[in-house]
């Protein structure tokens, strides 16, 4: 295993990069982690003879799908878990990690997706917490303040070391979490998705943070699923499949398609074959619908549209501009106050979530942890938890287990979910699986209407692909399907009508998406143009 | 409606008010610090309940007051300690941990009472003895604010110590500042190596040594025997105090003040042939309206912090 990387690393040789100057400083490995191998008690084999290799100095990503082992790799390097087989060597020598603090000690550093800061507290006392400046048991609160500007100067991150965390944007929380790694001496900084949670300004920023660093002689790692990411600003990539190493690569010398298809596989179907719609009568209508959350805001701004039978109507827009408070609207789970929803013919306004449900309305809900699972019951108990109630799940007043048990088998085939067995927690599961247990659920109910928000967010290639299909099979079987997504690919491939949400409303309708430009409707979403009323009422179409 | 008038303005009032909250402020106190390590403590009605009693027991052994006083603190730690170990070590639920704790206390320390005095009701029989009282120098001196402040029992006086001990503990020390980390992030706490069970252990600790202290006063100081189950939910009003409090040092002693009137409001009203059975629902009362009010006006406070926010966002 170990010959190939030096086979690699001839590859990376000077000779061959453009980029020599920044090669040379890379050329010294600071941390190796070689067959490293993790089976967890329930016997799931995370990690299989996994070798990873960081240089001194670089931006280095790690993908994979979700489920591919790269989270369990960086906990084991963390100290979080610990391997049953495989070495560590970090600056030379052979280590023994026991535990995050050990790894702190050595100078490996993690900023996890949730952040590790105390939100009442000040960021100077987040800073030192652990490690107080003290006098007699007292905290020395200018020492602090003095340490934590100390930090943020060297690496010219910016940030007030009076502010409470819990006032600070979410970007600032991500760069606490960065300075008070710094602050503990980390040369190995791992980042978990860091732009997941991030607006695309803070992105650019923690880029730009992320540069300043590697030219300090910081290493990188920066796990994440945004192939364009890792384009834009890592030196190497590490692709994971499956709990091994696939594949180390320059990340200049592989095109996105390569990297996708090295995460996956087998070559993602980018383009799904898509026959054109047969819209029949119109199913869901929404009318004059206006929206004022709690705290007086108004969300969403006189909305007209309908979505027919047999048709995709797609919802475009930047997050936040109302397209989830429109789809909690649309099923129930937010009281409708101004306008009217109709679903096939009948007005929702007073009918709960079940007799929404009933209508025929299907809804994956962008939130998958809190409102798509139940996290810690089964497979086979999340599948039934839309039907329970139903005469054929139910035996007198009993459950029905054998036929629960029969139809969670059939759709665990059906949607090939990865899990030992039909009672395995559901949070046991990857992301991709858990959102197949959802969709299988939502899906199987045979829907009429299908609200889909974000039905792919987070979750590997593979399963995006088979939500992907799932939704035109449904299409094609005539039910009324609204897609929400902000993800622009999905969006296009999918639909066949677009809409655009800015600032709450409609800012455009696009009757056929194979005859819209992109970059128009980029324009729509960022607020440049906005259709006028004429050509947004086509989004209405009556019966 | 007078006479009531009367009665609130006058300095014996103001002067009840003190004596009456001393025990809950101890309480409170020690609500607060674990509220903050993010335990709830909700034993402190059972250890003050044994502190009360062992502190009677201790000081007619030993014929000092003091000793009685170390006796009750003593028995308050202990009593955390089994609580602690058993919630946190074992991890139990805490809840019922302290629910345990306090039937627990209810029963035992009537049959305690009955072996050591042969009483079920009150230890009148034990030749206990009670803290002093402090008359204070020059502010004693002053009329009106010398009459209400001065002339307390020494506990009450120690009871304001405990208010600013916990004030430099929580705000000032890095012990305080590891507390409050384990409470509102014990993830966070962790991954820098500051161990929760060891900060909610250390806070249950401080809080059984504040119980303790209220459970001396109640036998020692506020009435001169032990009779059962005579703290009488003080414990529990604590805890309510604490919420009242959003969790601050000063917050909780007003709080705990305003318990502390309602209580001293229903020992007067009742000396004027008010139906006792409404008097002595007026601390409760106060209670529920006090959590209602709070609970109104943090709802209100955070959907103004939103509005701002949106705004800002805007």
């Amino acid at each position: 295993m170990y010959s190939r990387y030096m086979g690699l690393s001839d590859i990376d040789s000077p000779m061959l990069n453009r980029r020599s100057d920044k090669e040379i400083a890379m050329a010294e490995t600071i941390l190796s982690m070689e067959n490293i191998t993790k089976i967890y008690p329930n016997g799931f084999i995370a990690n299989k003879n996994v070798n990873f290799e960081l240089r001194k100095g670089e931006i280095h990503a790690l993908a994979g799908e979700n489920g591919a082992g790269k989270s369990t790799l960086m906990k084991v390097l963390f100290g979080e878990e610990q391997c049953e087989e495989g070495k560590i060597f970090f600056k030379g020598k052979e280590v023994k990690i026991d535990n995050p603090l050990c790894a702190i000690k050595m100078g490996i550093g993690m900023v996890h997706q949730h952040f590790m800061l105390v939100p009442s507290m000040t960021v100077a006392e987040n800073m030192v917490l652990g490690l107080e400046p003290e006098k007699a048991g007292f905290l020395n609160k200018e020492e602090a303040v003095k340490r934590t500007i100390e930090v943020s100067e060297k690496y010219g991150l910016e940030i007030d070391p009076h502010a409470k965390v819990k006032d600070l944007s979410v970007g600032l929380k991500q760069r606490v979490e960065i300075l008070k790694a710094l602050l503990r001496g980390a040369d190995v900084l791992i980042l978990d998705e860091p732009t997941a949670v991030l607006t695309p300004q803070e992105t650019v920023e923690i880029f730009e943070e992320l540069k300043r660093l590697r030219e300090l002689g910081h290493t990188v790692v920066f796990i994440s699923h945004k192939l364009n990411e890792i384009k834009e600003i890592c030196d190497r990539i590490t692709i994971m499949r499956d709990g091994r190493t696939i594949d180390v690569k320059m990340v200049e010398e592989v095109s996105e398609q390569e990297i996708s298809r090295l995460m996956i596989g087998r070559d993602v179907q980018l383009k799904t074959d898509k026959t054109p719609a047969k819209p029949g009568q119109t199913f869901l209508s929404v009318k004059n619908l206006s929206y004022t959350d709690a705290a007086g805001q108004q969300i969403l701004k006189d909305i007209n549209m309908t979505v027919r039978k047999g048709e995709i109507l797609g919802i475009a827009g930047i997050e936040g501009n109302g397209q989830n408070e429109l789809s909690e609207l649309v099923t129930g789970m937010r009281k409708l106050r101004t306008g009217q929803i109709r679903i096939g013919g009948e007005d929702i306004s007073r009918k709960s979530v079940r007799e929404i449900r009933e209508l025929g309305v299907s809804h994956i809900s962008q939130d998958r942890m809190t409102y798509g699972v139940v996290s810690d019951a089964g497979v086979a108990d999340n599948i039934i938890a839309d039907r329970y109630y139903r005469k054929e799940f139910k035996k007198g007043i009993l459950l029905n287990k054998k036929k629960i048990c029969e139809k969670t088998d059939q759709l665990i085939l059906e949607y090939s979910v990865k899990c030992d067995n039909r009672e395995q927690p559901v949070r046991m599961l990857s992301g991709g699986n858990m959102q197949k247990v959802v969709v299988a659920r939502e899906f199987s109910s045979d829907p009429k209407l299908v609200i889909a928000n974000q039905p792919t967010r987070g979750i590997d290639v593979g399963a995006a692909e088979l939500v992907h299909r799932k939704l035109l099979e449904l299409r094609d079987r005539e039910a009324a399907i609204l897609l929400i997504s902000a993800d622009l690919t999905e969006i296009i491939h999918l639909s066949d009508s677009i809409i655009v949400l800015h600032g709450g409303a409609i800012a455009a309708y696009f009757e056929d998406v194979k005859q819209m430009d992109p970059v128009e409707l980029g324009e729509y979403m960022l607020g440049i143009k906005k259709m006028t009323r004429e050509q947004i009422g086509g989004a209405v179409h009556e019966q | 409606m007078k006479q009531i008038v009367n009665i609130i303005f006058s300095t014996q009032f103001f002067y009840s008010i003190l004596r009456i909250s001393t025990p809950i402020m101890f309480a409170s106190m020690g609500a607060l610090i674990t509220s903050r390590a993010g335990v709830i403590n909700i034993g402190l009605e059972g250890i003050m309940l044994f502190a009360a009693l062992s502190g009677v027991i201790f000081s007619a052994v030993t014929g000092s007051a003091w000793m009685g006083f170390l006796g009750a603190v003593a028995t308050g730690v202990l009593i955390a300690i089994l609580m602690s170990y058993v919630a946190l070590i074992l991890k139990s639920h805490i809840t019922l941990t302290g629910i345990a704790i306090n039937m627990f206390a209810s029963g035992s320390t009537v049959f305690i009472l009955y072996l050591v005095t042969g009483d079920k009701g009150i230890s009148s029989s034990l030749a206990s003895k009670v803290m002093p009282t402090v008359a204070l120098p020059l502010i004693g001196k002053i009329p009106v604010v010398g009459e209400i402040l001065s002339g307390h029992n020494i506990l009450t006086y120690l009871s304001f110590l405990a208010v600013l001990f916990t004030y430099i503990l929580l705000n000032k020390t890095v012990i305080g500042l590891r507390i409050r980390a384990v409470g509102e992030n014990e993830q966070a706490a962790l991954s820098v190596g500051a161990k929760p069970v060891k900060y909610q252990f250390i806070a249950m600790l401080i809080s059984g040594v504040l119980a303790g202290m209220g459970g001396a006063y109640m036998s020692m100081g506020y009435v001169s025997w032990f009779s059962r189950d005579m703290v009488a939910g003080r414990g529990f009003i604590a805890l309510a105090a604490q919420q009242l409090g959003q969790g601050t040092t000063l917050g909780t002693m007003c709080a705990t003040f305003v318990f502390g009137m309602a209580d001293a409001l229903a020992n007067n009203l009742q000396a004027l042939q008010m139906p006792s059975e409404f008097v002595q629902s007026i601390p409760y009362l106060t209670t529920i309206i006090g959590l209602v009010v709070f609970s109104i006006a943090k709802q209100r406070k955070e959907l103004k912090r939103i509005r701002e926010n949106n705004q800002k966002a805007v």
